[in-house]
């Protein structure tokens, strides 16, 4: 019996468990890999945001080219191309960790799930819904709205961007075991993501007509708080039950 | 008392209406290693991935130095290094690239750790090279230079052995039996016979459902 415990503590001393990675540096791991990825292929980043130029820049030639009309539907025209082209870049969010093994082994690091799904969440916002972000304006620019509003677009766009990444992040671990997912996806994400338009839009409307637009864009923002407290738990869930 | 050591408790586990594990009991201590054997869909990947938490059991428990493994399945997968049959590689990295992020997240480690590990595995130039442009062989050689990096004490392996050529299953073979020399635990599913002039396998048929 003494033996037996001597070798215990042998075997915990060789196999030092205090070399865990902390939390953060964990976090920061995760991000820096998904960073590279998706510089490796930017295709597949600048996919969305190509998707997205190619709506905002149709809807002149569609409807009208008189400014002053484009600018009443600028705030629709952006958020409904933003809300869309961050719905495709779901399919990227999950799918490829999922196939290849990443996300087993996530879900088996010792490391928080929850943590790390955020920190994946992080990066695909950096990289979709940031340039989002830089792009709004420019396309609302050239849709007639005033300079002065680029701020409110910005911000509107940037905060609304991190509720849809992460109202999102639930829909694409929920549908990661169905082979076809893009049209359960948008099903399952749009009524979500319905309140980030509304608010999102009004935001952005209310910039270009020189108005105060706290109240709404804070609205978003309460979205966005509640979705990263809520969705990488969530996300978390679901996919460790799509593992089973 | 925390004598470190697996055990599976009459697990049962169903699929559909497929009773895939029936009544799967083992038990495992320090230094042992357990070989898996049984014929294509007998269950040796649900046993595996029931041993790691990662499905839960209709019936029955897994137990870890003493304590079910639900309670603390963190600290538990600390303890745990899981290689399933696809290395958890990505394609557009090189083999260094991906063992910093994956091994990484879990504990620290300097680049000198990771060039070792590949040494140890055979890899020369192509650790450079994009994953995506090795054989899978390479692939599988990797993958095991991360386990070999896992301070891991419990080793879960699904078919480690594929794609390898001779040398590379000697290989498997040699990191086997160090692990089990410093005390470590393997339960590996293979097809064919594992070579441990070392040590003494004990074996594990699962019957096809």
């Amino acid at each position: 019996m003494t033996v037996t415990r001597n070798e215990t503590v042998d075997t915990a001393t060789t196999f030092n468990a205090s070399a865990a990675t902390p939390a953060l540096a964990a976090a920061r791991l995760v991000l820096a890999r998904d960073l590279r990825l998706a510089f490796r292929r930017p295709g597949e980043m600048l996919q969305p945001l190509v998707f997205f130029a190619i709506v905002t820049t149709l809807f002149p030639l569609a409807i009208t080219p008189e400014l002053s009309q484009l600018r009443v539907v600028a705030p629709g025209v952006v958020w409904v191309s933003a809300l869309l082209s961050s719905l495709l870049a779901l399919e990227f969010l999950y799918r490829e960790d999922a196939h290849d093994g990443t996300l087993e082994q996530y879900a088996l690091s010792g490391q928080s799930l929850t943590w790390l799904l955020f920190a994946k969440t992080a990066s695909h916002w950096l990289l979709t819904g940031l340039p989002l972000a830089v792009m709004a304006p420019i396309a609302a620019l050239a849709l007639g709205v005033p300079v002065a509003s680029v701020t409110g677009i910005v911000g509107s766009v940037a905060v609304g961007s991190i509720a849809l990444s992460l109202i999102g992040a639930i829909g694409a671990s929920l549908t990661l075991g169905v082979r076809r997912s893009g049209v359960l996806l948008s099903i399952l994400t749009l009524p979500l993501a319905i309140p980030v338009l509304i608010f999102g839009a009004s935001a952005t409307s209310r910039a270009i007509a020189g108005e105060d637009y706290s109240a709404p864009l804070y609205l978003v923002g309460a979205i966005a708080v509640l979705g990263i407290t809520l969705a990488p738990l969530a996300a978390a869930a679901a996919v460790r039950i799509s593992l089973e | 008392m925390s004598t470190l050591g697996l055990r599976g408790e009459g697990l049962h586990l169903w699929r559909g209406d497929r009773h895939i594990l029936r009544d799967v009991s083992l038990e495992l201590r320090s230094g042992e290693v357990l070989q898996l054997t049984g014929s294509n869909g007998a269950g040796k990947t649900t046993l595996l991935r029931t041993l790691s938490g990662l499905v839960y059991p209709e019936e029955g428990r897994v137990l870890w130095a003493g304590e079910d493994i639900r309670k603390d399945l963190r600290a538990y997968h600390a303890q745990l290094a899981y290689v399933g049959h696809e290395p958890p590689l990505k394609t557009d990295l090189t083999p260094r690239e991906n063992l910093r992020y994956w091994i990484g997240v879990r504990q620290r480690l300097t680049a000198s750790d990771i060039d070792r590990a590949l040494d140890e595995v055979g890899a020369d130039e192509w650790r450079e090279r994009a994953v995506r442009t090795l054989s899978a062989g390479q692939r599988r050689r990797v993958a095991l230079a991360g386990l070999k990096l896992l301070a891991a004490p419990l080793w879960l392996l699904d078919e480690p052995t594929t794609n390898l050529d001779t040398a590379g299953q000697e290989l498997v073979g040699r990191l086997i039996e160090a692990h089990a020399a410093r005390g470590g635990m393997v339960i590996a599913a293979v097809h064919h016979e594992l070579t441990l002039p070392t040590l003494v396998v004990r074996h594990m048929q699962l019957a096809a459902s």
